[in-house]
């Protein structure tokens, strides 16, 4: 048998209309442009009306203050998970696929028309949510929305709505690289940041089929056509579809993480192989992570639960450690190539630590690897979830994920779109200096201020820890009135560090003319480190005087907390009651 | 960002490889901490739960405050159970009835709802459990420390969420 397959002969590639971009040489789809400006500026949106219900939130669980009354208090909050968790999310996500899909590639926009029905799909969604979680009385029913808990149905439609939008704009997205693939745009492999986030979008896609598992039949549910729905499938259900989801930012944020290393010292994956490896375990075992909801559930038992919570066995944790070296790592592989070669740490103190995207990236690693990620296993630790399950501990670990993390990171690349993709100025720069830093000390201060309240027994989603109005006293300790107040001061400062960007990313597209983008950097100077990294060589990277030894002491150091934290909890599980 | 030479696949580097072999064996440790705490530890996530109706699990409840009904409290029974079987309703917005144990003693706590999904969170002693409408959680308990304690709800639970607080007594032997 010789079956030798003939070489596909290459299609005539489609002509489309185009812009070269003068900084990175990359060709730049003006169709594509279009759908990743509008689909920014709707995240932005979303973010500024999350951002605001956020700080009346903080400021009503901020004893001291207690702004809102219980109802506005438990509404702002269902809106507040939605509009952040879902809709700033997922449109800055889907405009993150289409930039990786086309400008990346030198590719085109596959299918723009399309692209744009999605987008008023989601658009329409999200708009219907906030209007029946604001109108109807009845839909205070937090992002959750446990059965038999009943929300007005167009709040499950809405859902729906915007997940079909959403599942849409991921076909154009494996579309467009089918494409250029076909079409020859790139050669060889794709680079790590597209195969990073068509990472995320393989997992939105399992994410949102799983959404359409929980609300389709919650829809008829709600309209009375299905009569039972048991609350236990409801929440297996809506946390294969809330729990994904959140690996889906992960596997964007991480992507972005590389693009920001790319582009702020000029840093390539040190070894390709390694990190891809990292995205397939995500791709493989991150969705087992949903379990984590349910450990203290009825109705499974421990042998289900330990797999599942462990991610078959934490196989999807060692992608991120991986992660958590590459990229630190290549950081400084690429400044101890520029000659910062002292010691262990003087490529960390010469790193451009005016450059907004270096600041964010570094903000965003921090928080979501120290915190977030930290606190995120131990929770999700089978036993030791039964003293944090449902306490603030809970928000203050999602807090330093999606926020602390992957908002950071959002934030810090929107300020290269200002150039490259919106062509406009970058105003306010001094601002943009500041702001990763603002935003993320405000966060640590949040999510610090949460898991401790939540270490003293503060329950999440609770409007008034006083128990004033209760039947009988409750004894929390007295030191949560501090506890309580540093994440109320937190979220005044992360606030404050969310206008600050809005404020900027208004300020440069709305003022100024059109312009091409003449540099990379926004700040730190008119080098172009991308430019400089292409010819950087693997044979320069293996020098010895370059090796990543600061990296591998901030990693030991890492994981001596990371040890601390997790064992310290057990010896907390340790010291309550007797339960089996 | 960019697209990479067309040969990627190389070796690991030194310090990669090391934190590779230190990552995975930190990976295997965490999954080996569960399976030992289970066989060892004296904390485990209770695992035995029935179906149940909330019509069977309310008439269950008030059966077993008839029987063991010592006194009232804000309109609520408390409840002194012998060591065995004891029952706790959650439904909007309280925790039905007040017990009374007694330290050391070991208990089956049955945990269910007639309405919603509410949470169970023991304070000071902070421990959580999910309490679900058409299950009945067995919930083996063995109070060791004695005082009077909260039964918040942590799952929310509409409106009268924060007003749902419960109590409990354990008196010392």
């Amino acid at each position: 048998m010789t079956a030798i397959t003939a070489p596909r002969s290459q299609p005539a590639a489609q002509e489309f209309e185009a812009r070269t971009c003068p900084v990175t040489a990359l060709k730049v789809d003006l169709a594509a442009e279009k759908l990743i400006i509008a689909n920014a500026v709707s995240a932005v949106v979303c973010l500024s009306l999350g951002g605001l219900f956020a700080l009346l939130i903080a400021l009503t669980r901020w004893q001291a203050v207690h702004l809102l009354d219980p109802v506005w208090f438990y509404r702002l909050i269902t809106a507040h998970g939605i509009d952040m968790l879902v809709a700033w999310i997922v449109f800055f996500e889907i405009g993150g696929l289409y930039f990786g899909s086309t400008v990346l590639l030198n590719a085109r926009m596959a299918a723009p028309k399309v692209a744009w029905a999605a987008y008023g799909l989601m658009v329409l969604g999200g708009l219907m949510v906030n209007v029946v979680i604001f109108t109807t009385n009845t839909s205070d029913v937090m992002f959750t929305a446990y059965v038999p808990m009943k929300a007005h149905p167009l709040f499950y439609l809405s859902y729906i709505i915007f997940a079909v939008g959403a599942l849409i704009a991921l076909g154009v997205f494996f579309g467009n690289i089918a494409v250029a693939k076909r079409e020859g745009r790139y050669q060889g492999s794709l680079p790590l940041v597209v195969f990073g986030l068509a990472t995320a979008a393989i997992l939105a896609v399992y994410t949102l089929l799983e959404g359409a598992m929980t609300f389709v039949p919650a829809f008829f549910w709600s309209l009375g056509i299905i009569k039972d729905f048991d609350p236990m499938v409801y929440r297996n259900l809506f946390w294969g579809f809330g729990h994904p989801a959140q690996q889906v930012n992960l596997a964007a944020m991480v992507s972005i993480w590389y693009m920001l290393v790319g582009i702020t010292v000029g840093g390539k994956p040190v070894n390709e192989k390694l990190s891809r490896l990292a995205f397939i375990l995500y791709l493989f075992f991150i969705n087992l992570g949903s379990v984590h909801h349910l450990l203290v559930d009825p109705g499974t038992g421990f042998w289900y639960k330990m797999f599942n919570t462990s991610y078959g066995m934490y196989l999807a944790v060692l992608g991120s450690l991986i992660h958590a070296f590459s990229i630190p790592a290549a950081i400084e592989i690429a400044l101890r190539l520029k000659g910062y070669k002292n010691g262990l740490f003087e490529w960390l103190r010469k790193a451009p630590w005016k450059e907004p995207g270096w600041g964010g990236l570094i903000m965003s690693i921090f928080i979501f690897g120290w915190i977030g990620g930290v606190t995120g296993v131990t929770l999700g630790t089978e036993q030791i979830n039964m003293v944090a399950h449902n306490t603030m501990r809970i928000p203050g670990h999602f807090h330093s994920t999606v926020v602390g993390g992957t908002t950071t990171a959002f934030m810090a690349i929107s300020y290269y779109l200002i150039p490259l993709i919106f062509r406009k100025e970058l105003k306010l720069k001094k601002w943009a200096t500041w702001q990763p830093y603002v935003y993320g000390i405000g966060m640590i201060l949040v999510s610090v201020g949460m898991i401790t309240s939540g270490l003293q027994g503060v329950s999440r989603r609770h409007w008034d820890i006083s128990f004033a109005n209760a039947s009988f006293p409750v004894t929390i300790p007295g030191t949560v009135e501090i506890t309580l107040a540093i994440m109320g001061i937190g979220a005044i400062i992360a606030v404050t560090g969310g206008i600050m960007f809005v404020a900027i990313i208004l300020t440069s597209i709305l003022t100024g003319p059109r312009k091409e983008a003449s540099q990379l950097l926004l700040v730190t100077g008119s080098n172009n480190p991308l430019v400089e990294s292409a010819k950087v060589t693997y044979e320069d990277m293996e020098k010895p005087s370059v090796q990543p030894k600061g990296t591998f002491v901030l990693v030991l150091a890492f994981l001596m907390w990371f040890m601390l934290y997790y064992f310290g909890n057990w010896w907390l599980l340790g010291r309550t009651w007797f339960i089996k | 960002m960019l697209p990479p030479p067309t040969l990627w696949w190389r070796n690991l580097g030194r310090y990669e490889k090391n934190w590779l072999i230190i990552a995975f064996i930190w990976c295997i440790l965490l999954t080996a901490m569960m399976p030992l705490w289970f066989s060892l530890g004296r904390q485990n996530v209770p695992a035995t739960s029935y179906r149940v109706t909330p019509k069977q699990y309310l008439q269950t409840v008030n059966n077993f405050v008839q029987q063991y009904k010592i006194g009232e409290e804000k309109g609520i029974p408390v409840v002194e159970p012998p060591a065995g079987d004891v029952y706790l309703l959650g439904r909007q917005w309280q925790w039905y009835p007040i017990l009374k144990l007694k330290k050391g003693v070991q208990y089956r706590l049955h945990l269910s709802s007639t309405d919603v999904v509410h949470g169970l969170s023991i304070q000071p002693v902070n421990l959580n459990l999910t309490v679900s409408p058409g299950y009945d959680y067995v919930v083996t308990l063995t109070p060791t420390t004695s005082g009077d304690f909260s039964l918040v709800c942590n799952e929310y639970c509409l409106v009268g969420h924060h007003v749902m607080v419960g109590k409990m007594i354990v008196d010392e032997k």
